[in-house]
């Protein structure tokens, strides 16, 4: 069993600093971590490999520190790591980022299985993960909430949708993007720890990737950002302290009317 | 001009409210372009009633894909047919819901059709001149709004918000056509198989779909404590939400969680009780229409940004507003 893990550097949610002027997001010296929806992808991999024995291989696209999120990855127990980088590929939407990807997939040859994220926590798309299975031509189920059983080339899931659990057999090799009720993330081990600091993580570049040039980086990009904008985020809404049984009444009295005025009782 | 499409959506053969909504939305840009508004829909079951009603609240042209094998989404088929009818029709803009299926077909299909997608838009507009689509999203966490355009490529396929826009109401003087689009062999996939469904109770909890969340946070205490959560919930006509250190600590299934790992929602009323309002919450309920935060916390960031907030304990508000609630209810009456 080859499964392969793309995970994605993302800056950490909670110290996400925006610029007043320009309205973009500060980057730098922000700390970047582990896309942390692609923990639950990593766990869910590493378990199939206990379970079922094989290799798993984790890839992430981007600037050259992304080789850290990548160490952290197999300091959880991954076997081996790719950095898909190079200059090219920066200003990929998500239609450039998923064939990037997908073609370092191919290069890497033989696969039976790959797990996303549900998404990224910056960009917040979700539209990677189906789109490298597009790019390979290989079936899909995103939401994965539990994996039921892999047995003769072919895998049962379940998909958590609006009505409840959808449950899916697909063939192998296909994708799974997966939601974190799957798994409860490992944490690395300082045995991985060790091993991560001595690894020497291979590059794909446009150099020694088969690539359609005009496919790559912003050029090969259909969509482009116009503007952006920082939304208020104040409502500048009532506030009302209820101390005591008496202002308790009033506060409730005063949110009842609140909400039949705006016809919501 | 080409067309404008919307991806209708279907449940055991019933239109889901996304399929209307996004027909509001399609009306606006086909009628700012002058070009028929296609409702696209891919299933089974679904009756001409209920057809004549994407007309009678929006579209001009229905296009009816329906099979057996198509009862229940899939990607790999949908995905075969949505390809294949953009090479036949080309349309200029297709829009789906930023639902499950929604972002599953829509990067699926638009690898293949080489499209510019953009994902979980809260607005669209057309621009001046060019008539590019103007798409405007939330990202990183809400903390921005970025507007996307995808200047050459056509189709122009954007996913968009449930919930962040009101169907249309229905016309009845409105008139249009019904195509049935047969499907063919070559039109399906079994690859994958559907094997079934799992409901864990007999309402499983569609948050998304919902007018009124109630959802309750680590102020709650214990696990128990959200049956105040769910009698408030029962009397407003609304369903039970959680934050995410109440799912983590095993007070509620997941299936409830909003905000960065879990769900995003825009419901008509959101109310949180003993939810302290961390950034990954907020970012999966800012665009609610309505926000309620009940916590003794005068600090808590989700006061912060609630149209109505109550500083005070939850314990004894939330089962007397239950009662004040179901009082007026019975005075209706």
């Amino acid at each position: 069993m080859r499964i392969i893990v793309p995970i994605k550097q993302v800056p950490e949610t909670s110290n996400v600093k925006m610029d007043t002027e320009t309205g973009t997001v500060i980057r730098t010296g922000v700390e970047t971590v582990v896309n942390p929806l692609d923990l639950y992808a990593l766990e869910s991999a590493l378990r199939i490999k206990e379970a079922l024995g094989g290799t798993v291989t984790v890839l992430s696209m981007g600037p050259s520190p992304a080789v850290r999120v990548l160490k952290e990855a197999v300091a959880m127990g991954c076997d081996d790591a790719v950095l898909v980088s190079d200059r090219k590929f920066s200003g990929s939407d998500t239609w450039a980022t998923s064939y990037t990807i997908a073609q370092a997939i191919k290069k890497l040859g033989f696969f039976d299985l790959i797990i996303t994220g549900e998404r990224a926590t910056d960009g917040d798309t979700a539209q990677v993960g189906p789109g490298i299975a597009s790019w390979l031509d290989i079936p899909l189920a995103t939401y994965v909430a539990n994996i039921v059983e892999i047995q003769s080339f072919r895998i049962t899931v379940e998909r958590l949708v609006e009505e409840g659990y959808q449950i899916l057999s697909l063939p192998l090799p296909s994708l799974l993007t997966v939601v974190k009720e799957i798994a409860n993330p490992r944490l690395p081990t300082l045995k991985g720890k060790i091993r991560s600091k001595e690894m020497n993580i291979p590059v794909f570049n446009s150099e020694n990737m088969e690539l359609e040039e005009s496919y790559l980086g912003l050029k090969g990009s259909p969509t482009r950002v116009v503007t952006i904008h920082t939304p208020k985020i104040a409502r500048n809404g009532i506030l009302l302290q209820a101390g005591d049984d008496g202002a308790i009444n009033s506060a409730i009295d005063r949110l009842l009317t609140f909400l039949e005025d705006k016809n919501l009782l | 001009m080409g067309l404008v499409w919307t991806i209708a959506e279907q449940y055991k053969g019933q239109l889901k409210d996304l399929s209307f909504e996004l027909l509001a939305r399609g009306r606006t840009l086909a009628d700012t372009l002058h070009t028929p508004l296609v409702s696209v829909l891919i299933g089974e079951g679904v009756s001409e009633v209920s057809m004549e009603e994407l007309i009678k609240r929006g579209a001009d042209e229905v296009y009816s894909i329906q099979h057996p094998r198509l009862k229940d989404f899939q990607c790999e088929s949908y995905a075969k047919i949505l390809s294949q009818l953009i090479e036949t029709y080309h349309p200029i803009i297709i829009l789906a819901g930023a639902s499950s299926l929604g972002r599953t077909l829509m990067p699926y299909v638009a690898v293949k059709v080489r499209a510019g997608l953009t994902a979980d838009c809260t607005e669209l507009e057309i621009e001046e001149g060019t008539d590019n689509l103007l798409q405007t999203r939330p990202a990183i966490g809400g903390n921005i709004m970025a507007t996307i355009k995808t200047p050459e490529n056509r189709p122009q396929m954007a996913t968009v918000r449930p919930k962040s826009t009101r169907p249309l109401p229905v016309d009845r003087s409105r008139t249009g056509t019904i195509v049935d689009i047969p499907v063919t062999g070559n039109m399906l996939d079994d690859r994958v198989k559907v094997l079934g469904f799992r409901q864990d109770r007999a309402n499983f909890v569609n948050l998304e779909n919902a007018d009124i969340v109630v959802a309750g946070g680590k102020g709650l205490k214990k696990g128990e404590n959200f049956s105040l959560i769910q009698g408030l919930a029962d009397a407003l006509g609304g369903v039970v939400g959680a934050s995410r250190e109440a799912v983590d600590r095993g007070w509620i299934a997941y299936p409830h969680q909003i905000g960065l790992s879990g769900k995003t929602i825009s419901p008509k009323l959101y109310l949180g009780i003993g939810i302290s309002g961390a950034i990954q919450h907020l970012a999966g309920i800012k665009t609610s229409e309505i926000i309620v935060s009940i916590n003794p916390d005068p600090d808590a960031n989700l006061h912060k940004i609630a149209d109505f907030a109550i500083v005070g304990d939850a314990f004894q508000i939330v089962p007397e507003l239950q009662r004040r609630i179901e009082q007026r209810r019975e005075l209706k009456k």
